[in-house]
């Protein structure tokens, strides 16, 4: 890389303090979700931003975009006290976020989006040559040169959709750049790409705050690291690469132990075959896979974003058509393409994206818990809610759901817990196959330990469990038996204890150099 | 309430950046909602919402009446006339009512349906037709409702199995109905000769016209369907997030299919009463109902974008506007002030909507911080 990303800021001083907050609050209706923030950034570092889910870094971000405004503290930027009244206010002061969430507009082109707001333009005509031209540049130093700017944004797969978004970052001048697990969305190789573009970023002067929450990651990136719980900073200005992960967890979380994985039964689940898949095939999208699942099993699909193992999911659930290949249930075989068959059948879906493939964010709880199941406490069509507020309950009170009380709307919970409210619901109604796709993303660390508990328990109840995960090891700590997935086909099985991380990740990455990028 | 509540209250709103206005927004309602010891009112909830923004409704019901007392106090001062005003807007609003309790479950299962009107002509032609009449009332009513009922079925197919956007579909099929109507009135008034259904406008029981009653069955049926049966909750998921009840296991197409169908059964009904009210019918009947009911359901409080939504609140909607109506018409003034003011008022209620979201949550959350 020879060309520098970007222009350094002329009056940049590596190791200048850009950004400091004191006693930041913020309170939204019942809940403070800051509660006293501090935090100091300097030009130049990584600055990593730890936390479980609900500790309060969504909000902190949001504060520094100009999105919510701190009802008290002080936001300092580059010594001055500042108030943006909305994000634009942010970004012309040189602060850019890119959300993990990506807020793309998908039916723009790579460059609309990358000047979305801040068209290069002469008399109100946009000079769509030079936004292209632009757009090439920053691609280009982005290291993904190969995207054209005129394609449209919905056509990008995910990693390509996350460099359009820091495309649109370096389009304005920051001096800031807040990423919000960038590398939730992420292949594995997508990562060291990012972390070569974050280090070019900082060389110039340019400062990151880095939130993830992958250890490992901010271990290899960060330079120190902040440590937020219940909206307080527990801990500021750690170093990202000494300090024990003991510290850190236990910063986070008020505990020491960070993965814990239920022990495996002592004797091999022996229980019949539940499911049999032949020969699926999605043309694109996964080829010829076959497997099995018994009764009482955990088998683990180990995979990349890209592999095809959320397709494969689907497909096996009904919600995609499968082009050829049987899927059997107990020795019968569903109807391909029919999800009301699968369910019928006893299959149970957790989709990867929680909020937009399985909840309803504005319903109480527990109508989430029964979505798949109040037809079965109805009499005559007349549904039964206290019925369904009591088996509800139960499901709160086995999953330890924080809070109990199941008529809050479950838009109001942390993502820990609306993963359990999804899982939850499977427990309900007699489902024998549960099929879970990435089951703790966005996960922390504690609730974590609680689910891999609830999924182990199903497990130990006879359910089977077919769970994919891109955490190897989730999928090996987790598992009876693990399948790995490369490019729709599956290129490995063995028991869980027979393969470790090592070699799971060469199986997983071998010949996918190119995997995730656009083509 | 278990103890662990109270911390359950510090967990912040997580949300998705994506889309803050929308998402923070319901957010901000929904935790707007929970107070922090836990306990949830009985008027709070997934119904309390409506049913406070219902008393909203209610007030400026209050207020119009007040209005009208000011500007008439002549006409009010008589408890007469009084009783048989009111008289006259519930069966004013009886027809418009019963299309828009269809057409608020087809909005809050993320539809929309643009031909209600030109099915209620399309079925009232068609039930008072030479050839429909000779089977007598019996053969109108069952006609109309047969027409209303088949024509939300094509709706329902076009959008559910076709994948038609409901806007297109709905609107291809209000063009269409409407044809169909002139064509087979050939732009005649047809003039109903059935002594039986020309009777139910003017019949009476004790003292309230009969319209009243089909109104009200209508509304508590709607009332029982939306909140008390499996195919209401099935509504509520599929508007709410469609592919959530599709992965849950609900079937979304076939629901959405009788989402239009009962719109259009709505629609047979209303074809019946207005034909009774006229006793006649024409292909230009019930002109620009859609638009009537759509307002009526906005103004109710049924979210536009689905998933939220309440029966009473639209009966609400349809009153507030009849009573508009009869405002202007007992103070003389022209109906086209009246289209303005009605103009108006969908856009403050909209408004009031979402000054509830935001200012609620904003002044909630201010009290608490000063308090703290």
């Amino acid at each position: 890389m020879t060309a520098p990303l970007v222009e350094a800021p002329a009056d940049a001083v590596p190791g200048e303090v850009v950004l400091r907050l004191t006693d930041v609050v913020k309170t939204f209706p019942g809940v403070r979700a800051l509660d006293g923030v501090q935090l100091e950034v300097r030009a130049g570092e990584v600055h990593c931003l730890l936390g479980q889910n609900g500790a309060g870094k969504s909000t902190l971000i949001k504060v520094l975009a100009g999105v919510h405004r701190p009802d008290s503290g002080t936001v300092q930027w580059r010594g001055q006290p500042v108030s943006f009244a909305n994000p634009q206010a942010a970004m012309r002061a040189g602060i850019a976020t890119i959300y993990q969430e990506l807020d793309l507009v998908e039916d723009l082109s790579v460059a609309e989006n990358a000047f979305l707001g801040h068209e290069p333009r002469v008399a109100g005509f946009v000079r769509r040559g030079q936004m292209a031209r632009r757009t090439r540049e920053i691609l280009a130093r982005l290291g993904h040169g190969e995207i054209p700017p005129g394609r449209m944004v919905r056509a990008l797969p995910a990693a390509g959709k996350q460099v359009v978004s820091m495309a649109r970052a370096l389009s304005h001048e920051a001096r800031l750049i807040i990423m919000d697990e960038p590398s939730a969305v992420l292949a594995h190789d997508e990562v060291g790409n990012l972390f070569r573009i974050i280090r070019e970023l900082t060389a110039q002067g340019i400062a990151v705050i880095y939130i993830s929450h992958r250890l490992e990651e901010i271990r290899e990136i960060g330079d120190r690291v902040t440590v937020l719980k219940d909206g307080r900073t527990t801990a500021a200005n750690l170093p990202a690469r000494d300090t024990p992960t003991r510290d850190l967890v236990s910063r986070m979380t008020g505990r020491t132990i960070e993965y814990v994985f239920p022990d495996r039964p002592v004797d091999e689940p022996a229980g019949d075959e539940l499911l049999r898949v032949d020969g699926l095939t999605r043309a694109g999208e996964f080829a010829d896979v076959s497997l099995t699942v018994r009764a009482g099993e955990i088998v683990g699909i180990a995979g990349l974003v890209g592999s095809g193992r959320s397709e494969l999911l689907e497909t096996i659930y009904g919600a995609r058509r499968a082009e050829s290949g049987t899927v059997r249930m107990a020795g019968r075989t569903l109807r391909a393409g029919s999800v009301g068959a699968a369910v019928k059948a006893g299959l149970g879906m957790a989709p990867e994206e929680r909020k937009s493939q399985a909840l309803l964010l504005g319903e109480p709880i527990y109508r989430n818990v029964t979505l798949a199941t109040f037809g079965r406490y109805a009499r005559l069509g007349f549904t039964d809610t206290g019925r369904e507020r009591a088996e509800a309950m139960r499901i709160a009170d086995n999953l330890e759901l924080r809070p109990r009380d199941v008529r809050r709307p479950v838009g109001t919970l942390s993502g820990g817990n609306q993963q359990k409210v999804v899982v939850g619901r499977w427990l309900l109604g007699d489902t024998k196959l549960l099929l879970l796709d990435e089951p703790t993303r966005g996960v922390d660390v504690g609730a974590r330990a609680e689910l891999y508990q609830v999924i182990r328990g199903l497990a130990e109840r006879g359910v089977g469990v077919l769970l994919v995960s891109s955490e190897v090891p989730e999928v090996l700590g987790l598992a009876d038996r693990v399948l790995v997935m490369r490019e729709g086909r599956l290129v490995r099985e063995a028991p869980a204890d027979e393969l470790d991380e090592n070699t799971v990740l060469d199986l997983v990455m071998a010949g996918s150099l190119m995997e995730g990028a656009p083509a | 309430m278990s103890d662990t509540t109270p911390t359950a209250t510090q967990l912040p709103a997580q949300s998705p950046p994506v889309d803050p206005a929308q998402t923070t927004a319901a957010e901000h309602a929904a935790a707007a909602l929970a107070p922090a010891g836990g306990r949830i009112p009985f008027w709070s909830g997934a119904g309390g919402e409506g049913a406070r923004r219902n008393l909203g409704l209610l007030a400026t019901l209050v207020i119009l009446v007040v209005i009208g007392i000011a500007t008439r106090p002549d006409l009010y001062g008589d408890a007469n006339w009084v009783w048989g005003n009111t008289l006259t807007i519930l069966k004013l609003a009886s027809v418009v009512g019963v299309v828009t309790v269809g057409m608020t479950f087809v909005i809050i299962g993320g539809g929309i349906d643009l031909s209600v009107g030109a099915i209620v002509a399309l079925a009232g032609v068609w039930c008072t037709t030479l050839a429909t009449q000779s089977y007598g009332a019996g053969g109108m009513i069952f006609s109309a409702l047969v027409v209303g009922l088949a024509v939300g079925v094509v709706n329902g197919v076009l959008i559910s199995y076709g994948r038609l956007v409901p806007f297109i579909a709905t609107l291809a099929m209000m063009v269409a109905a409407r044809g169909l109507a002139a064509q087979i009135s050939e732009k005649q008034t047809q003039v109903s000769n059935s002594q039986f259904i020309n009777g139910l406008a003017s019949t009476k029981v004790l003292g309230i016209p009969l319209l009243v009653y089909i109104l009200a069955a209508v509304v508590l049926a709607g009332w029982v369907l939306l909140n008390r049966t499996t195919f209401g909750r099935r509504t509520v998921a599929v508007g709410g997030n469609a592919e959530a009840a599709r992965l849950a296991g609900i079937n979304v197409r076939l629901h959405t299919l009788l989402l239009y169908a009962l719109s259009g059964l709505c629609c047979g009904i209303a074809a019946i009463m207005l034909t009774a009210q006229a006793n006649s019918a024409q292909a230009a009947m019930a002109n620009l109902y859609e638009l009537d009911a759509i307002a009526a359901a906005i103004i109710g409080g049924t979210l536009l974008t689905g998933g939220r939504g309440t029966i009473v609140g639209s009966l609400l909607g349809v009153i507030i506007f009849s009573t508009i109506t009869n405002l202007f018409a007992i103070n003389g003034l022209s109906t086209e002030a009246q289209n303005m003011v009605k103009g108006g008022i969908i856009v403050a209620a909209v408004l009031v909507q979402q000054v509830q979201f935001r200012g609620l949550g904003g002044r909630f959350g201010g009290k608490r911080a000063s308090t703290a």
